[in-house]
């Protein structure tokens, strides 16, 4: 038996979403930008794209800009404003110190080319507060962006107040909403955002398209440019079949988001009460009330996650531990290590994240697994001796 | 049996893998990730060729050939602490280093093998040209790679018998022209992949210039005296000159100079003839006997004082628990303090240490 406990980093795609995508791969070809009929039918299927997209985030459906996934939408939004107001003369730009490295790297690129960049800084529960906001944004202030529920950890941040305040700045106010989407409610409306983000393999849609919901009115400059294509803020032909299957997965969990969220939750419940239960030493990360409700970040003390993460795999259980770098090797947490963590705490963190598919028998493998494999590694290793959890005596493999 | 292989993406470690699948083994294979992939302010690599984000791949492809779950491990701050600041700091006190030992006891056969009795692997095996064989009384014997031109023996001296009792040697049998037949007939991707050589993390092997972005410092001048301690030059830090060494001093003389010595504290490079260079005794400190005990009295044995070093017959004598000195019967070149010695019966290995300085006797 294989269980998947890593959605946050990809879904698998949904039956009814395979079975659109395949027959756009096989019947229907055309070109969306084609007179004849062939680019008819395409322009139809992305039309009716949009605007399943736009009602899954209660937005109009000519504001919404598909892109190649979450990564280019976050692009888009923060380099398309930044070069439509460069000369507004407002120079900084806010995100928060957990973003996922789509934003964070963008704005290091943007800081080489002369703009002023700040990280806001986050509570030890992983949440941006208005107050951290307050204390570094300015009139010079062009864009905030700070994400709508957070990768590692599954905290939702209070986007709506924090919009508030850019706005009363004047500051164009972005969310990088690929971890909500289709896990939580969200409505670009309530938000009071002017840039969402979100990215259709998390929701169970395939990889390679996601979405720029760009406010009427708002200018963003393409950073793709070529032909006219999604009202020239994007140019390149149109991923039919995968904008199909986005469509498909937003008709999906507009219809089944409220009851999927809640027996999902359920089962996060049941993992992490029983993780936190049956094994010692261990610690919730994250504020545990506003977070998503599929995410579970849990520290074992004295554990390398690293290790757990390939034991727990050779036991057929994948879930996660921070960001994979280039290799595939695991670098320590940006967001466990912003909220205060030791680095010895943020190297012994797993990301538990759950979604369609995932039953109570299989969380109940999981908690059958965990614990002993948790125990041996604490046997072993150095971290566990060190931090006076080993059991068993020392394995002794040290060098002389 | 689960069976970890450290696996480098080279084709080595690749058909040790392939060896143990076939035999049946439960194999998982680990690549150490050991330094950041980044590139220095210039865009030149700041870390040398091996284990790179290809080699990585490489080590993946081949995982996915043979179907073994495969793992990329984070061990960089481990490598610098382990390999690459003794390194440095060896180059810096005037000692020329061989930091594959270190990468050998302390990272493999320490940390990586840790991780792999996390999950259960009773042994961790790398593509060392190597032999470990359990003698009749229960202990461990480390003998030299059947193929003696690539015999790596010689970078496991610091292996402990408990690090032995969990080490695999799948190709100490094994000729390299084997090990690539058998990559060929198995169809791994690496099977053409050219061997290196060079200490993997340096780029374009250049030691001195690694040293002087790891340790500023080291770069301090000091003069080149001939050994009655007259002045012939001057020169820009020991870290850039290795015992034996005739290149690259900026002198010249009526015959051929080599380095002989070098003085970290007075920052000074000795040079003299060719006939200088050879020595009859070393003394070696951090001494590993692989039976977990010194012989119990001076005894004969062949030593090897580099990894291209034909091992030499020499009298060995163990002082306390981890010092020896070591008498050749014939002077040796070049014995370069910092390199280690190793002793041999035969093809097995008796112990090895670092050595500390050389000497006539």
């Amino acid at each position: 038996m294989k269980i998947y406990l890593d959605h946050n980093a990809t879904t698998p795609v949904a039956p009814e979403v395979a079975d659109i995508v395949t027959r756009h791969l096989r019947e229907e070809f055309g070109n969306a930008s084609s007179v004849h009929s062939f680019g008819q039918t395409a322009k139809a299927a992305v039309d009716e794209a949009r605007a399943a997209v736009a009602d899954l985030i209660d937005a109009g459906p000519q504001e919404i800009v598909f892109t190649g996934g979450g990564t280019e939408s976050d692009n888009l939004a923060i380099r398309g404003v930044a070069e439509a107001i460069r000369t507004s003369g407002r120079r900084q730009l806010i995100a928060s110190a957990i973003e996922h490295e789509a934003v964070l790297h963008t704005f290091k690129a943007l800081a080489k080319l002369g703009w002023t960049t700040t990280e806001l800084r986050v509570d030890h529960t992983g949440i941006v507060t208005p107050e951290a906001l307050e204390a570094c944004i300015t009139d010079e202030t062009a864009l905030v962006s700070v994400m709508h529920a957070n990768n590692e950890v599954g905290t939702v941040q209070p986007v709506a107040t924090l919009a508030e305040i850019a706005h009363r700045h004047g500051a164009v106010f972005h969310t990088d909403a690929v971890q909500s989407v289709g896990k939580i409610p969200v409505s670009v409306r309530d938000l009071g955002v002017d840039l969402l983000s979100l990215s259709g393999h998390k929701f169970n849609a395939p990889k390679g398209v996601g979405a720029l919901w760009v406010r009427r009115g708002l200018r963003v400059v393409a950073t793709l440019t070529g032909g006219k294509q999604e009202r020239s803020r994007r140019a390149g032909t149109e991923n039919v079949p995968g904008l199909a299957g986005l469509g498909c997965a937003a008709r999906l969990a507009v219809e089944r988001q409220r009851a999927e969220s809640s027996r999902v939750g359920e089962l996060r419940a049941r993992l992490e009460a029983g993780i936190l239960d049956s094994v010692t030493h261990t610690t919730l990360n994250g504020e545990c009330r506003q977070r998503v409700p599929n995410t579970v970040n849990i520290s074992f003390k004295g554990v390398e996650a690293e290790t757990l993460l390939i034991a727990l795999d050779l036991e057929g259980i994948a879930v996660s531990t921070g960001s994979a770098c280039s290799s595939g090797s695991i670098e320590p947490s940006h967001v466990l290590r912003a909220m205060g963590l030791s680095p010895h705490r943020a190297q012994s963190s797993i990301r538990f994240s759950l979604g369609l598919g995932n039953t109570a028998a299989e969380i109940d493998h999981v908690l059958e697994v965990l614990p002993p494999v948790v125990d041996k590694l604490r046997g072993l290793s150095r971290a566990g001796a060190n931090a006076g959890l080993r059991r068993a005596p020392a394995a002794q493999v040290a060098p002389r | 049996m689960r069976i970890v292989v450290a696996m480098s993406g080279g084709v080595d470690s690749s058909v040790a893998a392939a060896l143990l699948r076939d035999e049946g083994h439960d194999v998982v294979g680990l690549s150490m990730q050991l330094y950041d992939q980044g590139e220095q302010a210039d865009g030149r690599p700041a870390f040398g060729s091996c284990c790179t984000i290809d080699d990585l791949h490489d080590a993946r492809r081949v995982a996915t050939v043979l179907e073994i779950p495969h793992y990329i491990v984070n061990f960089e701050r481990q490598f610098n602490e382990h390999v690459v600041a003794p390194f440095v700091e060896d180059y810096v006190s005037a000692r020329t280093p061989i930091p594959c030992v270190r990468c050998n006891s302390q990272l493999k056969f320490s940390h990586l093998l840790e991780r792999a009795q996390g999950f259960d692997a009773a042994a961790v095996a790398t593509g060392h040209y190597a032999r470990v064989e359990k003698t009749q009384d229960g202990r461990y014997a480390l003998k030299r790679g059947r193929d003696t031109e690539k015999d790596q023996s010689y970078f496991l001296f610091m292996l402990s018998q408990t690090q032995l009792a969990s080490a695999s040697f799948p190709l100490g049998e094994l000729s390299k022209h084997e090990v690539r037949r058998y990559a060929t007939e198995r169809k791994l991707p690496v099977a053409d992949k050219p061997d290196s050589h060079e200490i993997c993390f340096v780029p374009d092997n250049d030691y001195a210039a690694f040293v002087e972005r790891r340790a500023p410092d080291a770069m301090r001048p000091g003069p080149i005296t001939d050994n009655d301690g007259h002045v012939l030059g001057q020169h820009d830090g020991v870290h850039r000159f290795t015992v034996g060494q005739r290149k690259g001093l900026g002198i010249s003389g009526p015959i051929p100079l080599y380095v002989v010595g070098m003085d970290a504290r007075s920052h000074t490079v000795t040079v003299g003839p060719r006939a200088a260079l050879y020595r009859t005794t070393l003394s070696a400190s951090d001494v590993n006997w692989i039976a977990g005990y010194p012989p119990s009295g001076p005894c004969a044995v062949q030593a090897q004082i580099r990894h291209r070093h034909e091992a030499s017959p020499a009298r060995l004598s163990p002082h306390g628990p981890d010092a020896a000195t070591v008498v050749f019967d014939e002077p040796q070149p070049a014995i370069s303090p910092g390199q280690a010695v190793v002793f041999y019966d035969g093809d097995e290995v008796v112990g090895g240490g670092w050595i500390d300085g050389n000497r006539d006797s």
